[in-house]
């Protein structure tokens, strides 16, 4: 009994201690598999080129009819990989940090550069979820689509007027770019810093209306202080994809 | 420095319909979803409340959402015992995908905008689409009827072509609900700058011809016609548009009538070849693969942009909606055009746009509330709003012919907003082109054909841009993994199920009668060698 006690708490220690090796702090380079390319490689190679890399699952954004749409992320950058080749019972495997290998070819719509639809993939050993990467200063800035698709925070940023109600009002947010949809759609709002206005969206597969930062953005006043946190997804220019606000810290 | 963007999102939907087309046809195969046929009472019972739902797609437009609204509003003052919940859609597909799941759980809208090859997928469950040829005729309650509340059109005053779009299978089962049909939105002003006129009527091979001028480049890399790095001089948003229309243009084969797939053809495979070769010089590009045209014909990255004529308000230098910052639209000459053919006396274009359909219910009072609603759709307070927030135009003569319309016409050009000149000119471009118009056969899985011939000229582009080679070899291969892909053979399978069901009353086929008596034949003779025996064994037990 005690040793199987013993062992009990080794083997939750070990997995706690990888746990948290795990998150962020890990410091340690990402060493690729043999064939597969380093994030550089990656960002060197040719549009419409065949690529096979490794990174870590970051978000689902969704799963219809056996493709999946992923962020993904390793230690060096970020890879947002559109409707992929995926089952169902594979799709769930996926979680914040499982690793995965996808071949597939780079493309780029719309200003998004992507692994485009059709790439294959399959789930490796080894776990890294990335901290959001603080890029508040880079806003409207050329250096910031070298930060495309990852996972950043903007800080201290004051929600402005959206548009207006069908009563002239100033609203916080809106439902689609333009207020023409309802509930459940994608949430758009404006937040400044330094005088300039940039164009916010919560993404509805990727964040529904029963999550937190699509509660939060539907409470927003004109005039808040927020934090956020999300990817850095680019649609004729940046827009990044919200998951997270909170109040100024 | 200021930035918005406005993100339209990708057509995510359109592979869907397979899936849950597939999963409606298996239910079909074990005993369809169903309910009894839809009658129409005697009265409609106004001392009764009744809650609908009306499942509406717009185009991201805050005018069409309102539009909506207001008809809903402006019904429940002349029906006060009807409510009706709007649940708002950006695309069909997903509003298909939503249809389809809620038939399983008997929970549909009861009004729907919709596509005719759509209702064929819903028709797989019995009776729960509601034909409308005896609403429609009926006296009282029908189109113009007397105890209508509204002034609503008569039935011939509901354009025929439109109205024949919703009929298959002998029924109406759908009215029309707006109209529209593909433009080409041409900068004209490169198209002069590259030496050449625009004629009177766009040809494939003149837009292939001015692309290819499009694609030079100088010694930087730089497009010597827009002077950027970037240019796709020919963008196509819906290639199974595309596809459809060229077929019919050149008189080839799609499909029957009754869902046989003739997609799979010599033509088509001709068609490929060219769209491989321009794609090969960058002449070409898709929506799917590159983006919307309007972004790029607006950044004076485009010279011809396909689109439908209800994306007309994003086109143009001057256009009232966009996706791209104000620094990056390039002032030019829009001229709006019917989409390339093949054959400049017979011009053919695809007739589309939202059709309304009724769902069935287990009480047909609530039916009736549903028709009377949709009916209301087709009023001229409606279908003049609505057709003004794009190139749409209203499906009536009634609307079509009013002075308001007339009026809203006349002003093209006047502002940039209401009366914007490229959306006006592509609602013109279908009126005056009505019987150039046509649609393709709605059959079950006629969805997906039309997805299957869009993906034909995906594929193809794409491989090219991967450097594969497009040969007899590829194509084979192709047509092979497209059938698979959007289980055309279950197609096939299922319109051959659904003929034999429907002849089954007729005089069965010859070869038929033979089989049928070869077994009636065979099981007299062993009844008549069991009967024998038996009598047999009875007369030796004896």
């Amino acid at each position: 009994m005690k040793k199987f006690t013993t062992l009990l708490v080794v083997s939750a220690l070990v997995l706690a201690c990888a746990g948290c090796g795990s998150k962020g702090g890990d410091s340690g380079a990402d060493v690729k598999s043999e064939g597969v390319m380093t994030y550089d490689e990656y960002v060197a190679a040719e549009l419409e080129s065949e690529v096979v890399i490794e990174t870590y699952v970051q978000a689902k954004q969704s799963w219809w009819d056996n493709k999946a749409t992923v962020y993904t992320q390793d230690k060096d950058g970020a890879y947002f990989v559109y409707n992929m080749t995926c089952s169902e019972e594979d799709y769930n495997k996926l979680t914040t940090g499982t690793k995965i290998k996808v071949t597939g070819y780079k493309a780029e719509w719309s200003g998004e550069v992507e692994i485009a639809e059709g790439a294959t993939f399959e789930i490796e050993d080894g776990n890294y979820v990335a901290e959001a990467e603080d890029v508040t200063s880079l806003l409207g800035s050329d250096d910031l689509i070298n930060h495309q698709n990852k996972f950043v925070a903007f800080k201290g940023m004051t929600v402005e007027a959206a548009g207006q109600d069908d009563d002239g009002n100033d609203v916080a947010f809106l439902y689609n770019w333009d207020g023409s949809g309802q509930d459940g759609d994608d949430l758009y709002f404006n937040v400044s810093l330094d005088g300039n206005t940039y164009t916010f969206t919560v993404e509805s597969y990727l964040c529904d209306n029963t999550t937190d930062v699509y509660a939060a953005v539907k409470n927003l006043n004109i005039g808040d202080k927020i934090d956020m946190e999300g990817f850095l997804y680019w649609y004729e220019g940046v827009n990044p994809h919200i998951t997270s606000v909170k109040a100024a810290q | 420095m200021s930035m918005r963007n406005f993100s339209r999102k990708r057509f995510r939907y359109l592979a869907l319909s397979v899936v849950f087309g597939g999963m409606v046809w298996l239910t079909g195969c074990h005993g369809q979803v169903g309910m009894d046929a839809f009658e129409i009472p005697e009265e409609f019972d106004q001392s009764r409340e009744y809650e609908i739902t009306f499942w509406a797609k717009n185009d991201t437009n805050k005018t069409q959402t309102a539009i909506y609204e207001k008809a809903i509003d402006d019904f429940e003052n002349l029906y006060p015992n009807i409510t009706v919940n709007l649940r708002l859609y950006t695309d069909y597909g997903k509003i298909y995908n939503d249809v389809i799941t809620n038939i399983a759980t008997g929970t549909t809208p009861n009004v729907c905008i919709t596509y005719p090859d759509h209702i064929a997928t819903y028709l797989t469950g019995t009776n729960l689409v509601v034909p409308l040829e005896e609403l429609i005729a009926d006296e009282r309650y029908g189109l113009s009827g007397s105890k209508v509340q509204f002034d609503s059109p008569a039935e011939d005053e509901i354009i025929p072509q439109f109205l024949e779009e919703c009929a298959f299978d002998g029924h109406y089962y759908a009215l029309p609900y707006m109209r529209s049909t593909e433009a080409c939105y041409v900068n004209k002003t490169y198209v002069e700058k590259l030496g050449y006129t625009l004629p009177d009527v766009l040809t494939w091979d003149f837009i292939w011809e001015v692309s290819e001028a499009a694609t030079k480049k100088d010694e930087e890399g730089i497009y010597t016609v827009n002077g950027q790095k970037v240019m796709i001089p020919f963008i196509y948003k819906s290639t199974d548009n595309m596809m459809i229309q060229m077929l019919k243009q050149k008189n080839a084969g799609y499909s029957t009538d009754d869902g046989d797939i003739l997609l799979f053809n010599d033509t088509t495979e001709e068609l490929l070849n060219t769209i491989a070769g321009h794609a090969l010089s960058g002449a070409f590009s898709t929506f799917k693969i590159s983006s919307y045209p309007a972004n790029f014909l607006n950044a004076g990255q485009c010279i011809f942009a396909i689109d439908s004529t209800a994306g007309a308000t994003w086109m143009g230098t001057d256009a009232p909606l966009s996706d791209i910052s104000e620094d990056k639209i390039v002032s030019f000459e829009t001229e709006v055009m019917s989409i390339p053919q093949f054959d400049t006396a017979n011009p053919q274009m695809i007739s589309q746009g939202p059709s309304v359909c009724i769902f069935n219910k287990d009480d047909p009072q609530e039916v009736m509330a549903s028709w009377l609603f949709t009916q209301y759709l087709l009023t001229n307070e409606v279908q003049i709003a609505y057709a003004e927030t794009e190139g749409y135009v209203p499906v009536t003569s009634k609307a079509q012919e009013s002075a308001e319309y007339q009026d809203y016409l006349s002003r093209c050009g006047e502002d940039d907003a209401v009366h914007y000149d490229v959306k006006i000119k592509a609602a013109g471009l279908l009126l005056d082109n009505v019987e150039h118009t046509f649609v393709t056969p709605v059959f079950v899985g006629s969805a997906s054909l039309r997805d299957a011939a869009g993906q034909l000229i995906e594929n193809t582009v794409k491989s090219v841009r991967r450097g594969q080679e497009v040969d007899d070899d590829y194509i084979a291969g192709l047509y092979d993994d497209i059938t698979a892909l959007y289980r055309l053979d279950q197609i096939r399978m299922q319109n051959s199920r659904s003929a034999s069901e429907k002849e089954e009353l007729g005089t069965l086929p010859g070869t038929a009668v033979i089989l049928l008596a070869s077994l009636a034949s065979a099981w007299l003779l062993i009844i008549a060698y069991v009967v024998l025996q038996a009598v047999n064994r009875k007369r030796n037990c004896q």
